[in-house]
């Protein structure tokens, strides 16, 4: 039926019409390129043939500008099952275990259509998770927006945050975290970076792979249609004045087929048939067939007029790239197919078996029979250009360098500083965010959202502790912006600090990495710092590079988002139950500052809501210091000494104290410190120093923390206690520096953004 | 005794209340499929939250016209225990086991978080574990859960004893600001004029456990149990 009334080659450009038109330019390709296409096959490609090469040597897929750096990174560990290269990183967790994780970006199609972009963000993240074989547990969605002060920022805002959770809620899996950040730099090109973590048992980890001449190729899920043609061509680019009308580019969602397609690929997963499983992403049927051909060595041959359509007269061309959502391509051994199709009737979701795997390394084509296309499979998906840019340091940086944070005046209200760093609504409470989140489906979500980190228990039902997964996203532009190697190594630090400030190990990360055209030479420079940074910390810290994503032109009417890399950090605790949360808990307890403030406030939180100024050099940072606060956390946690934990980051100690309060239980909420200090009162207060934590102490285990600070050398300073309804912080020699009644500025922090998105 | 929790495509607490009532109250437990129609066996149907059928059209909308939704009428008819939750007291007011109708929540957004809940009636099936004015802490997860009912049916539901939970502050007291959706009287959960059906928005499943940061919602369970027991 589809096929009588589908369009026929006829229409479609001819090859020669094809290189006298130099028709490639219009989907993305630059006639270099193009020369190495026809070089590689010995021919000029047919339109469909082009069409393919566009997609998989888009840069969102071929990573051409960015491949030859990432291979600086240290991708293997002890732990690491499945590294870079996969649909997601899988870690060992013991006892049979594995848990894949991956964080991906879709941030060019959100800034066009945000609720669809963020779903189908969200959608496709999952269905990777799901590629490894591993059950969805957990998602987190690292969030970047202009100010919310601009109409259209809130607009993105909200349709992000609603198409996350329109998306998440329905299918069943918790979004158990994320973070969100607001800079100027973000109003047009907001980031949507999604991180799904799935469990797994070690024995069962699948692979995207076409294995076994004669095995069959088969189609699972949603019908195709002509959504999202060329999607990945299209986060390649820059967005321009013409953006809006990529609208179509962006694919439509449908949740509930998601959850089908979890539960259907899971069973069939589980019948023993299934060889191979791939995500059909960016690139649709075209990079599925061609990557898990190329990753087995093999050739698949398929005929898509078998391919179940949603439209009629589509060509072969529109259903090679098509972008229709919650598909899977999955290799089964011959014989299985009736299994497949069986689970997949259960379920009520469409399945075609529409090809099968070959010997000859081709990726072949057909419609009815008649060849297409036909390219080898290892062409499309290895032969893509690695490209060398070039790197210069930016102009910008010299300016900002100069700069010397004793020219700043120090307020002379510094209670009035504390309330507008508060109610930056980067440091506010994100209640508004994650309230439309289901973040507790499943029943593992042991620490709910507003946390360091999140952690979901590991169920077991032997009755013995069970092990928790801490999770967490961390990023700051600002800092990359400023210095790019040191605002790498502090993304990593801060989601290694976080994690364990739960309590957790730092196992590995996945990272997700934004930054804006790497043609031009500052950018590329932006991007090998950045690198460079994160390579160090995860060298220092242990904690490999398993997978993640690379978001090139987030740049518009010629200005670049800040360099802005995100981590997703996974760490392992071994009893969830011990998992430390950040607010206080009974009056009286001692508060322990670990670490050391530096009188230093470049690039903070406090110098540009205050001041007004983005400048300096980012706050310092020193791994191997960061290794030991981290090591004193974790033990401190697992034997049970800490009441409370929280990091200090953004906003500096006085909004980490703050935070430690207004997450405090009944009667815990309050708190007066001493701190300590020579040096400019608002460097105390703001200084986003790294590696720097406040912990509370049970009672009576003062001196174990002492001790296990003094064995790892991190100073420990006693500041005060929890207590009273105010938050008292005074510094010794300068005196009272804020004292206000904690219910009172909590109400700002939480206020924030509900009052600016509702108007 | 055995429970029976319902699987509809789309569902996704089906195994939350699986867990709850095999691991937290100790008792067996099978899931129903939803092309079933014999529901044999079973002491307590549990129709669990989620989004069946995507929840297109209208919450429960095309659920209730589910083979399985046949027989639990059936069961209903027969005084067997059903109870709904979240999604489930979605498809019992749609098939009209229980009365009334939900609205999107008065936010217009997905609210989830935990809430106050008082108990109104301890004198149920599904209460009965419970005493009358305490206040328990359940989690809610729903974009449509804002209660609506005429004023006759609301009067006949508050003098019968119908309603049997309502939302509140810490304290006891119904309050606007403690309605997290909008609900008339603020209404989370009520029966029918039997008692042997009654819906919830709370997800007493996804409190079962102290580590999940409250174990109240065994107490929905344990009520089941109780009145199932001393039958």
């Amino acid at each position: 039926m589809a096929g009588e009334d589908r369009a026929g080659p006829e229409r479609e450009p001819t090859c020669e019409q094809i290189v006298g038109r130099k028709l490639w330019r219009g989907m993305g390709l630059k006639d270099f390129e193009f020369e190495r296409i026809r070089g590689l096959l010995g021919r000029s490609p047919n339109w469909t043939e082009l069409g393919m090469f566009a997609v998989l040597w888009s840069e969102h897929c071929a990573y051409k500008h960015s491949r030859a750096v990432l291979r600086t990174l240290p991708t293997s560990g002890p732990g690491v099952l499945v590294g870079p290269g996969e649909n997601a990183g899988v870690v060992d967790i013991g006892d049979g275990l594995a848990v894949a994780f991956k964080m991906e970006s879709h941030n060019h199609p959100s800034a066009v259509e945000p609720y669809q972009g963020a779903a189908t963000g969200v959608g496709g993240i999952i269905r990777d998770i799901l590629a490894m074989g591993a059950r969805p547990i957990a998602l987190v969605d690292p969030l970047r927006f202009g100010e919310l002060s601009d109409m259209k920022v809130r607009r993105l805002f909200a349709g992000v945050v609603a198409g996350i959770a329109g998306y998440g809620n329905c299918v069943g899996i918790p979004t158990v975290g994320g973070e969100v950040a607001f800079e100027d730099c973000y109003a047009d090109n907001p980031l949507c970076n999604v991180m799904c973590v799935g469990l797994i048992e070690r024995g069962a980890i699948k692979r995207g792979v076409a294995a076994g001449v004669g095995n069959s190729v088969m189609l699972v899920g949603h019908l195709t249609g002509r959504d999202g043609i060329h999607g990945a061509t299209f986060a390649s680019e820059e967005l321009g004045e013409d953006s809006e009308s990529k609208r179509p580019n962006v694919q439509v969602g449908d949740p509930f087929y998601e959850k089908l397609l979890i539960e259907a690929c899971l069973e069939m997963m589980s019948t023993g048939r299934v060889v191979g499983i791939q995500d059909m992403g960016a690139a649709g049927i075209t990079s599925s067939c061609a990557e898990t051909a190329a990753r087995a060595g093999t050739g698949i041959e398929i005929d898509v007029a078998k391919v179940p359509l949603r439209e009629r007269r589509m060509s072969p061309y529109e259903i090679m790239l098509s972008e229709s959502q919650e598909r899977m391509l999955v290799i089964v051994e011959r014989g299985g197919e009736d299994g497949v199709a069986a689970v997949c009737r259960k379920w009520g979701l469409p399945c075609s078996a529409i090809g099968r795997v070959t010997g000859d390394g081709m990726f072949r084509v057909l419609d009815r029979g008649a060849v297409r296309a036909e390219v080898p499979a290892s062409v499309l998906v290895n032969e893509a250009p690695v490209l060398e840019p070039g790197w210069e340091e930016p102009a910008y940086l010299a300016g900002a360098r100069s700069f010397d944070h004793r020219s700043v005046p120090v307020p002379g209200d510094m209670e009035n500083a504390f309330r507008t760093v508060l109610a930056s609504p980067s440091i506010a409470s994100k209640a508004w965010v994650y309230r439309q989140y289901d973040h507790m489906v499943q029943t593992n979500t042991v620490v709910l959202p507003g946390a360091d980190a999140a952690v979901i228990r590991i169920r077991n039902e032997g009755g013995r502790p069970e092990k928790g997964l801490a999770l967490k996203a961390d990023g700051n532009g600002r800092y990359c912006y400023l210095d790019p190697v040191t605002g790498g190594r502090i993304a990593v630090a801060e989601a290694a600090r976080n994690v364990a400030c739960v309590g957790a190990r730092p196992l590995a990360i996945t990272d997700c990495l934004n930054f804006g055209n790497p043609e031009k030479p500052d950018v590329f420079w932006q991007f090998r710092g950045v690198i460079e940074g994160i390579r160090e910390a995860c060298e220092a810290l242990g904690t490999p590079v398993t997978g993640g994503n690379v978001s090139f032109y987030n740049e518009s009417r010629n200005r670049a988002i800040y360099p802005t890399p995100i981590v997703g950090m996974v760490g392992l605790m071994d009893d969830a139950s011990k998992a430390t949360t950040p607010g206080f808990k009974a009056e009286g307890d001692l508060i322990v500052l670990l670490g050391e403030t530096i009188d230093e406030l470049g690039g903070t939180e406090y110098l540009k809501r205050v001041h007004g100024m983005v400048a300096g050099k980012p706050p310092s940072i020193d791994l191997r210091r960061e290794k030991a606060l981290i090591e004193v956390l974790v033990e401190a946690c697992s034997s049970g000494i800490l009441g409370s934990a929280h990091d200090i980051s953004d906003g500096g100690l006085a909004v980490a104290l703050a935070e430690c309060c207004f997450f405090g239980l009944p009667g815990a909420r309050g708190a007066d410190v001493t701190i300590p200090w020579v040096g400019r009162a608002d460097s105390l207060l703001f200084s986003e120093t790294q590696s720097r934590a406040v912990v509370t102490v049970r009672p009576g285990m003062e001196r174990e923390l002492a001790d296990i600070c003094r064995s790892k050398g991190v100073p420990y300073t006693a500041i005060g206690r929890v207590g009273g309804r105010r938050l008292r912080i005074a510094a010794t020699g300068v005196g009272v520096l804020i004292d206000a009644y904690t219910a009172d500025v909590e109400r700002l922090w939480l206020e924030v953004i509900p009052c600016l998105m509702n108007g | 005794m055995k429970f029976g929790i319902v699987v509809f495509p789309g569902s996704n607490c089906d195994a939350d209340a699986y867990y709850a009532v095999r691991d937290g109250l100790g008792v067996p437990v099978e899931y129903i499929w939803h092309g079933t129609r014999d529901v044999g066996g079973f002491d307590c149907i549990v129709l669990p939250g989620g989004f069946a059928y995507g929840d297109y059209l209208r919450a429960g909308a095309i659920a209730r016209f589910s083979p399985v939704m046949d027989a639990v009428l059936e069961f209903a008819e027969r005084g067997g225990l059903v109870l709904g939750i979240c999604n489930g007291f979605q498809v019992l007011l749609e098939c009209g086991l229980l009365p009334g109708a939900m609205l999107r929540n008065d936010s217009l957004q997905f609210r989830c978080g935990y809430v106050n809940l008082k108990v109104e009636n301890a004198a149920t099936p599904f209460t009965n574990a419970l005493e009358r004015g305490r206040v328990i802490r359940l989690p809610i997860a729903h974009g449509e859960g804002n209660y609506y009912a005429d004023s006759q049916t609301l009067g006949n539901l508050q003098a019968a004893g119908r309603v049997l939970f309502r939302y509140c502050d810490g304290e006891g007291n119904v309050t606007a600001e403690a309605n997290p959706n909008g609900s008339l009287l603020n209404i989370a959960g009520i029966c029918n004029s039997r008692g042997n059906v009654a819906g919830m928005m709370p997800h007493p499943e996804r409190a079962y456990q102290r580590i999940l940061g409250s174990a109240d919602g065994l107490e929905i369970f344990r009520s089941v149990t109780s009145f199932l027991g001393g039958r």
